[in-house]
Protein backbone atom coordinates (compact mmCIF):
# COMPACT_ATOMS: atom_id res chain seq x y z
CA UNK A 1 0.00 0.00 0.00
CA UNK A 2 2.70 2.46 1.08
CA UNK A 3 6.07 2.05 -0.50
CA UNK A 4 9.17 3.98 0.59
CA UNK A 5 12.25 3.80 -1.65
CA UNK A 6 15.74 5.13 -0.93
CA UNK A 7 14.33 8.06 1.06
CA UNK A 8 16.98 10.61 2.03
CA UNK A 9 16.27 13.85 3.85
CA UNK A 10 17.81 16.20 6.35
CA UNK A 11 17.77 19.59 8.00
CA UNK A 12 20.48 21.79 6.55
CA UNK A 13 23.77 19.93 6.69
CA UNK A 14 22.40 17.22 8.99
CA UNK A 15 21.22 14.07 7.25
CA UNK A 16 18.36 12.61 9.27
CA UNK A 17 17.31 9.89 6.80
CA UNK A 18 19.81 8.05 4.65
CA UNK A 19 18.41 5.81 1.91
CA UNK A 20 15.47 4.34 3.82
CA UNK A 21 13.35 1.74 2.01
CA UNK A 22 10.42 -0.34 3.30
CA UNK A 23 6.88 -1.36 2.43
CA UNK A 24 3.79 -1.12 4.57
CA UNK A 25 1.33 -3.77 3.39
CA UNK A 26 -2.39 -3.10 3.17
CA UNK A 27 -4.32 -3.94 6.33
CA UNK A 28 -1.17 -4.36 8.39
CA UNK A 29 0.59 -2.51 11.17
CA UNK A 30 4.20 -1.69 10.39
CA UNK A 31 6.16 -0.59 13.45
CA UNK A 32 9.09 1.80 12.95
CA UNK A 33 11.44 1.42 15.91
CA UNK A 34 14.73 2.85 17.09
CA UNK A 35 16.35 5.10 19.63
CA UNK A 36 15.84 8.84 20.00
CA UNK A 37 17.28 10.63 16.98
CA UNK A 38 17.18 7.52 14.78
CA UNK A 39 15.08 9.42 12.25
CA UNK A 40 11.66 7.93 13.03
CA UNK A 41 9.72 11.19 13.19
CA UNK A 42 11.60 12.61 10.22
CA UNK A 43 10.58 9.52 8.26
CA UNK A 44 6.88 10.21 8.91
CA UNK A 45 7.31 13.94 8.26
CA UNK A 46 8.97 13.19 4.95
CA UNK A 47 6.24 10.74 3.94
CA UNK A 48 3.54 13.37 4.58
CA UNK A 49 5.52 16.10 2.81
CA UNK A 50 6.32 18.31 5.81
CA UNK A 51 9.98 17.62 5.03
CA UNK A 52 10.93 17.38 1.36
CA UNK A 53 13.34 14.54 0.56
CA UNK A 54 16.59 15.24 -1.25
CA UNK A 55 16.40 11.78 -2.85
CA UNK A 56 14.05 8.84 -3.05
CA UNK A 57 10.31 8.44 -3.37
CA UNK A 58 7.13 7.50 -1.53
CA UNK A 59 4.16 5.97 -3.33
CA UNK A 60 0.69 5.34 -1.95
CA UNK A 61 -1.14 2.63 -3.94
CA UNK A 62 0.97 3.58 -6.96
CA UNK A 63 0.54 7.36 -6.56
CA UNK A 64 3.80 9.29 -6.25
CA UNK A 65 3.39 11.42 -3.11
CA UNK A 66 6.30 13.65 -4.14
CA UNK A 67 3.88 15.61 -6.32
CA UNK A 68 1.23 16.02 -3.61
CA UNK A 69 1.37 19.13 -1.37
CA UNK A 70 0.97 18.63 2.39
CA UNK A 71 -2.54 20.08 2.18
CA UNK A 72 -3.45 17.43 -0.40
CA UNK A 73 -2.38 14.38 1.62
CA UNK A 74 -5.72 14.04 3.43
CA UNK A 75 -7.55 13.95 0.10
CA UNK A 76 -5.38 11.12 -1.30
CA UNK A 77 -5.97 9.04 1.83
CA UNK A 78 -2.93 9.71 3.99
CA UNK A 79 -3.44 10.80 7.59
CA UNK A 80 -0.53 11.84 9.79
CA UNK A 81 -0.96 12.14 13.56
CA UNK A 82 2.14 14.09 14.58
CA UNK A 83 4.13 13.62 17.77
CA UNK A 84 2.91 15.52 20.79
CA UNK A 85 -0.75 14.84 19.97
CA UNK A 86 -1.59 17.69 17.58
CA UNK A 87 -4.88 18.51 19.29
CA UNK A 88 -5.84 22.10 18.61
CA UNK A 89 -6.50 23.02 22.21
CA UNK A 90 -8.14 26.35 21.41
CA UNK A 91 -11.00 24.51 19.68
CA UNK A 92 -13.68 22.29 21.19
CA UNK A 93 -13.62 18.51 20.88
CA UNK A 94 -16.38 18.65 18.29
CA UNK A 95 -14.59 21.34 16.26
CA UNK A 96 -11.43 19.22 16.18
CA UNK A 97 -13.51 16.33 14.84
CA UNK A 98 -15.29 18.52 12.24
CA UNK A 99 -11.89 19.66 11.04
CA UNK A 100 -10.93 16.05 10.35
CA UNK A 101 -13.85 15.54 8.02
CA UNK A 102 -13.24 18.83 6.21
CA UNK A 103 -9.89 17.47 5.08
CA UNK A 104 -11.41 15.08 2.61
CA UNK A 105 -13.60 17.92 1.36
CA UNK A 106 -16.68 16.62 3.11
CA UNK A 107 -18.82 17.62 6.00
CA UNK A 108 -18.95 15.63 9.15
CA UNK A 109 -22.13 13.54 9.04
CA UNK A 110 -24.13 12.25 11.98
CA UNK A 111 -22.95 8.73 11.12
CA UNK A 112 -19.30 9.84 11.20
CA UNK A 113 -19.64 11.40 14.62
CA UNK A 114 -21.61 8.45 15.93
CA UNK A 115 -18.84 6.08 14.86
CA UNK A 116 -16.18 8.30 16.43
CA UNK A 117 -18.16 8.47 19.66
CA UNK A 118 -18.79 4.71 19.75
CA UNK A 119 -15.05 4.03 19.35
CA UNK A 120 -14.19 6.72 21.89
CA UNK A 121 -17.10 7.04 24.34
CA UNK A 122 -15.18 9.55 26.43
CA UNK A 123 -15.30 12.05 23.55
CA UNK A 124 -19.09 11.83 23.38
CA UNK A 125 -19.38 13.05 26.96
CA UNK A 126 -17.13 16.02 26.36
CA UNK A 127 -17.77 17.00 22.75
CA UNK A 128 -18.70 20.55 23.70
CA UNK A 129 -15.71 21.01 25.99
CA UNK A 130 -12.61 22.91 24.99
CA UNK A 131 -9.98 20.37 23.97
CA UNK A 132 -7.46 21.78 26.45
CA UNK A 133 -9.33 20.22 29.39
CA UNK A 134 -8.72 16.70 28.01
CA UNK A 135 -6.15 14.41 29.58
CA UNK A 136 -3.19 13.08 27.59
CA UNK A 137 -4.94 9.81 26.80
CA UNK A 138 -8.13 11.58 25.77
CA UNK A 139 -6.14 13.86 23.50
CA UNK A 140 -4.54 10.87 21.82
CA UNK A 141 -8.00 9.38 21.28
CA UNK A 142 -9.23 12.68 19.87
CA UNK A 143 -6.44 12.96 17.30
CA UNK A 144 -6.92 9.37 16.18
CA UNK A 145 -10.68 9.89 15.92
CA UNK A 146 -10.05 13.11 14.00
CA UNK A 147 -7.66 11.39 11.61
CA UNK A 148 -10.21 8.61 10.98
CA UNK A 149 -12.92 11.12 10.02
CA UNK A 150 -10.89 11.91 6.89
CA UNK A 151 -11.37 8.19 6.00
CA UNK A 152 -7.68 7.54 5.35
CA UNK A 153 -6.22 4.44 3.70
CA UNK A 154 -2.89 4.90 5.47
CA UNK A 155 -2.52 6.22 9.01
CA UNK A 156 0.87 7.47 10.22
CA UNK A 157 1.00 7.45 14.03
CA UNK A 158 3.93 9.20 15.71
CA UNK A 159 4.63 8.02 19.29
CA UNK A 160 1.02 7.58 20.44
CA UNK A 161 2.23 6.17 23.78
CA UNK A 162 4.40 9.19 24.63
CA UNK A 163 3.81 10.29 28.20
CA UNK A 164 0.77 8.07 28.75
CA UNK A 165 0.11 5.66 31.63
CA UNK A 166 0.68 1.98 30.67
CA UNK A 167 -3.02 1.20 31.08
CA UNK A 168 -3.94 3.93 28.58
CA UNK A 169 -1.23 2.77 26.16
CA UNK A 170 -2.75 -0.72 26.12
CA UNK A 171 -6.17 0.78 25.49
CA UNK A 172 -4.93 2.86 22.58
CA UNK A 173 -2.94 0.04 21.00
CA UNK A 174 -5.94 -2.30 21.23
CA UNK A 175 -7.98 0.35 19.52
CA UNK A 176 -5.50 0.69 16.67
CA UNK A 177 -5.59 -3.08 16.25
CA UNK A 178 -9.39 -3.05 16.14
CA UNK A 179 -9.35 -0.38 13.44
CA UNK A 180 -6.94 -2.34 11.31
CA UNK A 181 -9.06 -5.50 11.56
CA UNK A 182 -12.40 -3.77 11.04
CA UNK A 183 -11.50 -1.29 8.27
CA UNK A 184 -8.46 -2.83 6.61
CA UNK A 185 -6.56 0.34 7.56
CA UNK A 186 -2.81 0.41 6.88
CA UNK A 187 -0.86 1.77 9.86
CA UNK A 188 2.73 2.95 10.14
CA UNK A 189 3.41 3.15 13.87
CA UNK A 190 6.48 5.01 15.10
CA UNK A 191 7.28 3.99 18.66
CA UNK A 192 9.92 4.32 21.32
CA UNK A 193 8.05 1.69 23.28
CA UNK A 194 9.25 -1.20 21.10
CA UNK A 195 7.87 -4.07 23.16
CA UNK A 196 4.26 -2.80 23.04
CA UNK A 197 4.54 -1.80 19.40
CA UNK A 198 5.83 -5.23 18.32
CA UNK A 199 3.03 -6.92 20.24
CA UNK A 200 0.42 -5.46 17.86
CA UNK A 201 2.51 -4.99 14.70
CA UNK A 202 2.75 -7.40 11.77
CA UNK A 203 6.16 -6.19 10.67
CA UNK A 204 8.87 -3.99 12.12
CA UNK A 205 11.53 -1.71 10.69
CA UNK A 206 14.45 -0.79 12.95
CA UNK A 207 16.20 2.51 12.25
CA UNK A 208 19.57 3.66 13.53
CA UNK A 209 21.17 7.00 12.61
CA UNK A 210 18.81 7.39 9.67
CA UNK A 211 19.42 3.96 8.12
CA UNK A 212 17.41 0.75 8.18
CA UNK A 213 19.24 -1.80 10.37
CA UNK A 214 16.78 -4.60 9.84
CA UNK A 215 13.26 -5.09 8.57
CA UNK A 216 11.38 -8.29 9.41
CA UNK A 217 8.27 -9.94 10.83
CA UNK A 218 7.38 -8.45 14.21
CA UNK A 219 7.65 -11.82 15.94
CA UNK A 220 11.13 -12.41 14.53
CA UNK A 221 12.33 -9.01 15.74
CA UNK A 222 10.86 -9.57 19.20
CA UNK A 223 12.60 -12.96 19.33
CA UNK A 224 16.04 -11.64 18.38
CA UNK A 225 17.70 -11.02 21.70
CA UNK A 226 20.83 -9.32 20.38
CA UNK A 227 18.84 -6.88 18.27
CA UNK A 228 16.54 -6.13 21.20
CA UNK A 229 19.45 -5.30 23.46
CA UNK A 230 21.33 -3.26 20.86
CA UNK A 231 18.50 -1.16 19.40
CA UNK A 232 15.18 -1.74 21.10
CA UNK A 233 16.00 -1.42 24.76
CA UNK A 234 14.13 -4.42 26.13
CA UNK B 1 -25.76 64.05 35.94
CA UNK B 2 -26.41 65.27 32.45
CA UNK B 3 -22.73 65.82 31.86
CA UNK B 4 -21.97 62.28 32.97
CA UNK B 5 -24.62 60.93 30.59
CA UNK B 6 -23.22 63.01 27.73
CA UNK B 7 -19.68 61.91 28.50
CA UNK B 8 -20.62 58.24 28.64
CA UNK B 9 -22.51 58.39 25.33
CA UNK B 10 -19.59 60.10 23.62
CA UNK B 11 -17.26 57.49 25.10
CA UNK B 12 -19.47 54.66 23.90
CA UNK B 13 -19.45 55.91 20.32
CA UNK B 14 -15.72 56.54 20.36
CA UNK B 15 -15.12 53.18 22.04
CA UNK B 16 -16.94 51.36 19.27
CA UNK B 17 -14.62 52.89 16.66
CA UNK B 18 -11.55 51.91 18.69
CA UNK B 19 -13.11 48.46 19.08
CA UNK B 20 -13.42 48.07 15.31
CA UNK B 21 -9.83 49.10 14.77
CA UNK B 22 -8.60 46.87 17.60
CA UNK B 23 -10.59 43.99 16.10
CA UNK B 24 -8.76 44.47 12.81
CA UNK B 25 -5.42 44.31 14.62
CA UNK B 26 -6.46 41.23 16.62
CA UNK B 27 -7.66 39.31 13.55
CA UNK B 28 -4.21 39.69 11.99
CA UNK B 29 -2.29 39.09 15.20
CA UNK B 30 -4.18 35.86 15.82
CA UNK B 31 -3.55 34.54 12.34
CA UNK B 32 0.02 35.66 11.71
CA UNK B 33 1.47 37.02 14.98
CA UNK B 34 2.08 40.39 13.34
CA UNK B 35 0.96 43.76 14.70
CA UNK B 36 -0.12 45.43 11.49
CA UNK B 37 0.80 49.10 11.91
CA UNK B 38 -0.05 49.57 8.23
CA UNK B 39 -3.71 49.06 9.17
CA UNK B 40 -4.06 52.83 9.67
CA UNK B 41 -2.90 53.95 6.21
CA UNK B 42 -4.73 51.02 4.63
CA UNK B 43 -7.98 52.27 6.18
CA UNK B 44 -7.03 55.81 5.15
CA UNK B 45 -6.60 54.75 1.51
CA UNK B 46 -9.93 52.96 1.36
CA UNK B 47 -11.64 55.97 2.95
CA UNK B 48 -10.20 58.07 0.12
CA UNK B 49 -11.70 55.61 -2.36
CA UNK B 50 -15.10 56.35 -0.81
CA UNK B 51 -14.43 60.09 -0.81
CA UNK B 52 -13.47 60.16 -4.50
CA UNK B 53 -16.65 58.33 -5.45
CA UNK B 54 -18.84 60.53 -3.23
CA UNK B 55 -17.25 63.71 -4.59
CA UNK B 56 -17.85 62.40 -8.11
CA UNK B 57 -21.55 62.47 -7.31
CA UNK B 58 -22.25 58.88 -6.32
CA UNK B 59 -24.23 58.14 -3.18
CA UNK B 60 -22.63 57.84 0.25
CA UNK B 61 -23.59 54.18 0.41
CA UNK B 62 -21.91 53.34 -2.87
CA UNK B 63 -18.74 54.97 -1.56
CA UNK B 64 -19.16 53.08 1.71
CA UNK B 65 -19.47 49.72 -0.06
CA UNK B 66 -16.57 50.53 -2.40
CA UNK B 67 -14.34 51.36 0.59
CA UNK B 68 -15.11 48.05 2.29
CA UNK B 69 -14.60 46.15 -0.95
CA UNK B 70 -11.31 47.88 -1.68
CA UNK B 71 -10.28 47.05 1.90
CA UNK B 72 -10.96 43.39 1.15
CA UNK B 73 -8.81 43.52 -1.98
CA UNK B 74 -6.04 45.61 -0.40
CA UNK B 75 -5.80 43.31 2.64
CA UNK B 76 -5.55 40.23 0.43
CA UNK B 77 -2.92 41.85 -1.82
CA UNK B 78 -0.79 42.98 1.11
CA UNK B 79 -0.79 39.49 2.63
CA UNK B 80 -0.24 37.63 -0.61
CA UNK B 81 2.46 39.84 -2.13
CA UNK B 82 4.21 41.47 0.84
CA UNK B 83 3.70 39.63 4.12
CA UNK B 84 3.92 36.15 2.58
CA UNK B 85 7.58 36.70 1.78
CA UNK B 86 8.77 37.72 5.21
CA UNK B 87 10.54 35.10 7.30
CA UNK B 88 7.97 33.98 9.90
CA UNK B 89 10.71 32.93 12.35
CA UNK B 90 11.84 36.52 12.79
CA UNK B 91 9.85 38.59 15.25
CA UNK B 92 11.10 42.01 14.25
CA UNK B 93 11.15 41.73 10.43
CA UNK B 94 7.36 41.71 9.94
CA UNK B 95 6.96 44.70 12.27
CA UNK B 96 9.56 46.69 10.34
CA UNK B 97 7.81 45.64 7.15
CA UNK B 98 4.41 46.93 8.30
CA UNK B 99 6.05 50.20 9.41
CA UNK B 100 7.65 50.48 5.98
CA UNK B 101 4.29 49.83 4.39
CA UNK B 102 2.90 52.56 6.64
CA UNK B 103 5.28 55.10 5.12
CA UNK B 104 4.84 53.89 1.55
CA UNK B 105 1.03 54.00 1.72
CA UNK B 106 1.15 57.49 3.26
CA UNK B 107 3.32 58.76 0.46
CA UNK B 108 1.13 57.04 -2.10
CA UNK B 109 -2.00 58.71 -0.71
CA UNK B 110 -0.35 62.13 -0.72
CA UNK B 111 0.69 61.61 -4.35
CA UNK B 112 -2.65 60.33 -5.58
CA UNK B 113 -5.14 62.23 -3.44
CA UNK B 114 -3.11 65.26 -2.30
CA UNK B 115 -2.09 66.14 1.24
CA UNK B 116 -4.74 68.77 1.94
CA UNK B 117 -7.67 68.38 4.34
CA UNK B 118 -10.91 67.38 2.66
CA UNK B 119 -14.26 67.11 4.38
CA UNK B 120 -16.03 63.78 4.43
CA UNK B 121 -19.84 63.58 4.53
CA UNK B 122 -21.91 61.63 7.06
CA UNK B 123 -25.06 59.73 6.07
CA UNK B 124 -26.95 60.66 9.22
CA UNK B 125 -27.34 63.73 11.37
CA UNK B 126 -24.42 64.99 13.41
CA UNK B 127 -26.57 66.86 15.92
CA UNK B 128 -27.73 65.31 19.13
CA UNK B 129 -31.34 64.28 19.54
CA UNK B 130 -33.65 66.72 21.23
CA UNK B 131 -35.49 65.41 24.30
CA UNK B 132 -37.68 68.13 25.78
CA UNK B 133 -35.33 71.08 25.93
CA UNK B 134 -32.09 69.13 26.44
CA UNK B 135 -29.87 67.75 23.71
CA UNK B 136 -28.56 64.23 24.12
CA UNK B 137 -25.00 63.60 23.00
CA UNK B 138 -26.14 60.74 20.84
CA UNK B 139 -26.25 61.65 17.15
CA UNK B 140 -27.78 59.77 14.24
CA UNK B 141 -24.28 59.02 13.00
CA UNK B 142 -23.31 57.90 16.51
CA UNK B 143 -26.10 55.34 16.51
CA UNK B 144 -25.01 54.21 13.05
CA UNK B 145 -21.44 53.86 14.36
CA UNK B 146 -22.50 51.69 17.28
CA UNK B 147 -24.85 49.51 15.23
CA UNK B 148 -22.44 48.97 12.34
CA UNK B 149 -19.60 47.87 14.63
CA UNK B 150 -22.00 45.60 16.52
CA UNK B 151 -23.13 44.11 13.21
CA UNK B 152 -19.52 43.42 12.20
CA UNK B 153 -18.81 41.74 15.54
CA UNK B 154 -21.91 39.54 15.23
CA UNK B 155 -21.05 38.61 11.63
CA UNK B 156 -17.48 37.70 12.62
CA UNK B 157 -18.68 35.58 15.53
CA UNK B 158 -21.10 33.75 13.23
CA UNK B 159 -18.37 33.26 10.64
CA UNK B 160 -15.79 31.91 13.09
CA UNK B 161 -18.14 29.82 15.18
CA UNK B 162 -20.58 28.33 12.74
CA UNK B 163 -19.03 28.05 9.28
CA UNK B 164 -16.50 25.63 7.85
CA UNK B 165 -14.37 28.48 6.51
CA UNK B 166 -14.34 30.06 9.96
CA UNK B 167 -13.26 26.78 11.53
CA UNK B 168 -10.46 26.41 8.97
CA UNK B 169 -9.34 29.99 9.61
CA UNK B 170 -9.17 29.39 13.34
CA UNK B 171 -7.34 26.09 12.88
CA UNK B 172 -4.81 27.83 10.62
CA UNK B 173 -4.32 30.57 13.17
CA UNK B 174 -3.79 28.22 16.11
CA UNK B 175 -1.75 25.43 14.57
CA UNK B 176 -0.58 25.75 10.98
CA UNK B 177 1.11 22.36 10.75
CA UNK B 178 -1.83 20.36 12.07
CA UNK B 179 -4.21 22.37 9.89
CA UNK B 180 -2.15 21.60 6.78
CA UNK B 181 -1.99 17.89 7.64
CA UNK B 182 -5.79 17.91 7.89
CA UNK B 183 -6.04 19.35 4.39
CA UNK B 184 -6.62 23.03 5.19
CA UNK B 185 -5.07 25.39 2.64
CA UNK B 186 -3.44 27.56 5.28
CA UNK B 187 -2.09 30.18 2.84
CA UNK B 188 -5.57 30.92 1.54
CA UNK B 189 -6.93 31.21 5.06
CA UNK B 190 -4.22 33.74 5.98
CA UNK B 191 -5.00 35.81 2.88
CA UNK B 192 -8.68 35.71 3.79
CA UNK B 193 -7.86 36.72 7.38
CA UNK B 194 -5.91 39.78 6.24
CA UNK B 195 -8.68 40.67 3.80
CA UNK B 196 -11.37 40.50 6.49
CA UNK B 197 -9.22 42.48 8.93
CA UNK B 198 -8.74 45.20 6.32
CA UNK B 199 -12.52 45.37 5.81
CA UNK B 200 -13.03 45.92 9.54
CA UNK B 201 -10.20 48.48 9.51
CA UNK B 202 -11.82 50.25 6.57
CA UNK B 203 -15.09 50.45 8.49
CA UNK B 204 -13.33 52.20 11.35
CA UNK B 205 -11.78 54.60 8.81
CA UNK B 206 -15.21 55.48 7.42
CA UNK B 207 -16.62 55.95 10.91
CA UNK B 208 -13.79 58.25 12.00
CA UNK B 209 -14.00 60.22 8.77
CA UNK B 210 -17.79 60.67 8.80
CA UNK B 211 -18.63 64.33 9.35
CA UNK B 212 -14.95 65.16 9.77
CA UNK B 213 -11.83 65.82 7.76
CA UNK B 214 -9.74 63.38 5.75
CA UNK B 215 -6.03 63.74 5.03
CA UNK B 216 -3.21 61.20 4.63
CA UNK B 217 -2.54 60.89 8.36
CA UNK B 218 -6.07 61.15 9.72
CA UNK B 219 -5.98 57.53 10.96
CA UNK B 220 -2.57 57.70 12.64
CA UNK B 221 -3.91 58.59 16.07
CA UNK B 222 -6.44 55.79 15.85
CA UNK B 223 -3.73 53.17 15.36
CA UNK B 224 -2.32 54.13 18.76
CA UNK B 225 -5.68 53.96 20.55
CA UNK B 226 -6.69 50.86 18.61
CA UNK B 227 -3.44 49.19 19.57
CA UNK B 228 -3.90 50.10 23.23
CA UNK B 229 -7.46 48.72 23.09
CA UNK B 230 -6.23 45.49 21.49
CA UNK B 231 -3.50 45.05 24.12
CA UNK B 232 -6.03 45.76 26.90
CA UNK B 233 -8.08 42.88 25.55
CA UNK B 234 -5.07 40.58 25.28
CA UNK B 235 -4.32 40.87 21.52
CA UNK B 236 -5.57 37.32 21.00
CA UNK B 237 -9.21 37.73 21.80
CA UNK B 238 -11.76 39.40 19.50
CA UNK B 239 -14.15 39.77 22.43
CA UNK B 240 -11.30 41.35 24.38
CA UNK B 241 -10.65 43.79 21.53
CA UNK B 242 -14.24 45.02 21.62
CA UNK B 243 -14.23 45.25 25.42
CA UNK B 244 -10.83 46.97 25.33
CA UNK B 245 -12.13 49.48 22.80
CA UNK B 246 -15.16 50.28 24.94
CA UNK B 247 -13.14 50.57 28.16
CA UNK B 248 -10.67 52.87 26.46
CA UNK B 249 -13.36 54.99 24.79
CA UNK B 250 -15.30 55.44 28.03
CA UNK B 251 -12.22 56.16 30.16
CA UNK B 252 -10.77 58.66 27.72
CA UNK B 253 -14.13 60.37 27.42
CA UNK B 254 -14.37 60.65 31.21
CA UNK B 255 -10.83 62.05 31.38
CA UNK B 256 -11.60 64.53 28.62
CA UNK B 257 -14.92 65.57 30.22
CA UNK B 258 -13.83 65.84 33.85
CA UNK B 259 -10.07 66.30 33.91
CA UNK B 260 -9.03 67.99 30.73
CA UNK B 261 -8.84 67.05 27.07
CA UNK B 262 -5.10 67.70 26.86
CA UNK B 263 -4.54 64.69 29.17
CA UNK B 264 -6.26 62.16 26.91
CA UNK B 265 -3.16 60.62 25.32
CA UNK B 266 -1.40 60.52 28.66
CA UNK B 267 -4.43 58.78 30.19
CA UNK B 268 -4.36 56.16 27.43
CA UNK B 269 -0.74 55.45 28.26
CA UNK B 270 -1.52 55.28 32.00
CA UNK B 271 -4.37 52.81 31.42
CA UNK B 272 -2.13 50.66 29.24
CA UNK B 273 0.61 50.62 31.87
CA UNK B 274 -1.82 49.85 34.69
CA UNK B 275 -3.29 46.88 32.83
CA UNK B 276 0.10 45.53 31.81
CA UNK B 277 1.29 45.74 35.41
CA UNK B 278 -1.72 43.95 36.85
CA UNK B 279 -2.47 41.52 34.03
CA UNK B 280 0.46 41.33 31.59
CA UNK B 281 -1.51 39.08 29.23
CA UNK B 282 -4.33 41.59 28.88
CA UNK B 283 -7.72 41.65 30.56
CA UNK B 284 -9.13 38.78 28.49
CA UNK B 285 -6.12 36.54 27.98
CA UNK B 286 -6.86 32.93 28.66
CA UNK B 287 -4.22 31.32 30.80
CA UNK B 288 -1.98 29.36 28.48
CA UNK B 289 -1.58 25.75 29.37
CA UNK B 290 1.87 24.49 30.09
CA UNK B 291 3.25 22.34 27.31
CA UNK B 292 4.33 18.96 28.63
Amino acid sequence: MLSVRDLTAGYGAVTALDGVSFDAAEGEITAVLGANGAGKSTLLRTISGLVRPSRGSVTLAGLDLGTVPVEGMAAVGLAHVPEGRGVITELTVEENLRLGALGRGGRVGAADLERAYSLFPILAQRYRASAHVLSGGERQMLVIARALLARPRVLLLDEPSLGLAPRIVVQIFELVQTLVRADGLTVVLVEQNARSALSIANRGVVLNLGRVVVSDEAAALAGNERLRHAYLGF
Amino acid sequence: MQQLFTTLLTGLTLGMVYAAFALALVLIWRATRIVNFAQAPMAMLTTYVALVLIEAGYSYWLGFAAALLSGLVLGALVERFVIRYVDPRSEINPVILTLGLFIVLHALAALVFGARYRSFPAPFGLRGFQVGDTTIALTGFGIFTILSVLAVVVLLVLLFRYTDVGLKMRASAFNQEVARLLGVRVGRMLTLGWALAAVVGSLSGLLIAGGGLVHPSFMDGVVVYGFVAAVLGGLDSPVGAVAGGLILGLSLSLVSGYVGSQLVSLAALAILMAVLLVRPGGLFARVRERRV
